[in-house]
């Protein structure tokens, strides 16, 4: 702090209460409307502190039964859905991107520009702008509503093969000719040494692709035709696809808590690695 | 998105292996993906668009110019592409100047600052479509809290039959979903100012008013330029669930920005040539983007 000034302390306080508060609201008014019955949650206004139906209104939508559910799919199975997926796109961006990074990085071979260039280019096509396309090369492949469908396609990455790229130019000359020297093949040098380097981009990367996966709606929209293929960002918009008055809001609140744990916990509890995934695979 | 530095091959490794196939190897699977999910689709919604098929796909003829001048002719593609204008400018405007105003504060404290900053990067990891879905209530004409307070105040509120409702709802939701990624950038952006040319200006008795206006915010303008184009493509292509979640591009078709119209008119309408020429033209505003950004945004932040 540059000069000591209790006004100016109280108002910064102050500010960044209220912005936290606006921010945090939505969320917070998410919790209390999952712990209401549906005849608490259909009046206004509605209530703004917390009830005592959690357990069942959870219980409800987690088995698919209950008060109030019309063959609803459960939302364990939705979250299971998502998990594999996010799960799969994160280990598998970090994956192919680590391969064809160590390819550019360390090897000299015919076109090896072309191809950094064609990973680069793809950063200018996101699916938004190709998407009937897209979806009848998945449906040619029979790919539709299977897990492959739902990952394989998006787990390219510009983004990640660069971040590895770059930190791969700033390993030292010298681990790899000490591991020549010795003996090692390329894909020994890799697993033993360029790996267990590369822990902290790793993690950093896992953070931001887990999240984009267990985000990902359009996609799956496209792909998932059969309930049981749908993630929990897709069933959480069938719940609100009636009536204004006729959405169980305690049942769509509670969907949407289990829909935004899983990543929130990520982005808070490896808060670190966030950050430095975010601000790294954007420079 | 990186910047230009990140792309020009100068920093090759002196000491690299021989093999005439490994590299192939394992270029292999990215390689496969691009080309089968990225370029081979890509080309096929560039070759779409210059055909012509009918309802029930048997017969495919070359039009040339067609679908795209009936898009030009199309007022509805027009209102779409005024309603992403209007959409995004709010998006990025707000979105930015909120988010550069509480960085701002943030950057003064010392002590806490973290529960802040957890608190507030919170809206990062909520899906789109959640986002959507949390504001969806908030505002619902029936039970929505926003909505009876407003009431109180005198205001009829309805996204669901008042266009001007419906475009705030969607602009609000996507503001707040971007203001964590905003915020982050910001704080980083304060924090990598030097302490000592604050102090010295302090010194010279500039107020905190002034200090930001005259030493902070010129610095922070590569950041601000940064987040102007990462914001416009937030607003562009990432706000789809936030839109499918909230007003599915109603009343009318006043909230469908052009993602949503390529959705609808491909999937819903069935419309392939029509779709796929929104495609091309998205893809020209995308690359436009990219290389806006590429071009003048070189050095952002000073880590």
């Amino acid at each position: 702090m540059i000069e000591r000034n209790r006004w100016l302390t109280f108002l910064t306080h102050l500010v960044l209460c209220i912005g936290v508060i606006v921010i945090v609201f939505p969320i917070y008014l998410a919790v209390v409307g999952a712990t209401h019955s549906s005849q608490e949650m259909a009046q206004s206004p509605i209530p703004v502190w917390f009830g005592s139906e959690g357990l069942t209104n959870f219980k409800t939508i987690l088995m698919g039964e209950g008060p109030g559910v019309t063959t609803q799919l459960p939302v364990s199975r939705m979250m299971w859905v998502s998990l594999i997926t996010a799960l799969c796109i994160a280990f598998g961006k970090i994956t192919i991107s680590l391969l064809s990074a160590f390819a550019i990085v360390y090897f000299q071979f015919p076109f090896r520009k072309t191809v950094f260039w064609g990973i680069f280019v793809t950063l200018m096509l996101p699916v938004e702008v190709r998407i009937v396309p897209t979806y009848k090369v998945i449906a040619d492949f029979g790919m539709v509503n299977s897990f492959a469908g739902l990952t394989i396609p998006l787990i390219a990455s510009a983004t990640a093969t660069f971040l590895f790229r770059q930190f791969f130019l700033t390993v030292p000359d010298e681990l790899t000719e000490a591991a020549k020297m010795d003996g090692a093949k390329p894909m020994r040098f890799f697993w033993d040494v360029l790996l267990p380097l590369s822990k902290t981009s790793m993690a950093a990367l896992f953070v931001i692709q887990f999240i984009y996966g267990w985000n990902q709606y359009l996609w799956p929209l496209l792909m998932s035709t059969e309930e049981r293929m749908y993630p929990i960002v897709m069933g959480i918009r069938s719940m609100t696809a009636g009536a204004d008055s006729q959405i169980q809001w305690n049942l769509v609140m509670s969907t949407a808590i289990l829909a935004l744990l899983p990543p929130a916990l990520v982005v808070v509890l490896m808060q670190k690695w966030f950050i430095k995934g975010l601000v790294d695979t954007e420079k | 998105m990186l910047s230009l530095g990140l792309l020009i091959l100068n920093g090759d490794k002196k000491v690299i292996f021989k093999s005439s196939w490994l590299p192939w190897v394992l270029i292999a699977p990215q390689a496969f993906i691009i080309l089968v999910f990225f370029f081979w689709p890509a080309t096929q919604a560039l070759v779409q668009s210059f055909q012509q098929s009918d309802v029930f796909g048997t017969k495919v003829e070359w039009n040339g110019l067609e679908n795209f001048e009936s898009l030009w002719r199309d007022d509805t593609y027009l209102a779409s592409f005024k309603t992403t204008a209007v959409f995004s400018i709010l998006v990025a405007g707000l979105g930015i100047s909120l988010s550069l105003f509480l960085a701002f504060f943030a950057d003064r404290i010392t002590r806490g600052a973290w529960v802040y900053r957890t608190l507030l990067i919170l809206p990062y990891a909520v899906a789109p479509v959640v986002a959507g879905v949390l504001w969806l209530f908030l505002f619902s004409p029936s039970v929505g809290l926003a909505s009876f307070m407003l009431e109180k105040l005198g205001v009829q509120w309805n996204a669901l039959l008042n266009s001007n409702h419906a475009m705030a709802l969607i602009v609000i939701a996507s503001v707040w979903k971007q203001i964590s990624y905003n915020f982050l950038f910001f704080l980083a952006g304060f924090q990598s100012i030097p302490k000592s040319l604050i102090e010295a200006a302090a010194i010279d008795g500039a107020s905190v008013w002034k200090r930001f206006w005259t030493i902070q915010l010129p610095l922070l303008t590569p950041t601000t330029f940064f987040l102007l184009v990462v914001n416009t493509v937030y607003a562009f292509f990432e706000t789809f669930g936030i839109v499918d979640a909230t007003t599915r591009g109603g009343p009318g078709k006043d909230t469908a920005i052009l993602v949503y119209k390529v959705y609808f008119d491909g999937f819903k309408a069935m419309d392939l040539g029509g779709s796929a020429a929104q495609s091309v033209i998205l893809m020209f505003i995308v690359i436009s983007l990219t290389v806006i950004q590429f071009k003048y945004v070189e050095r952002k932040v000073n880590y």
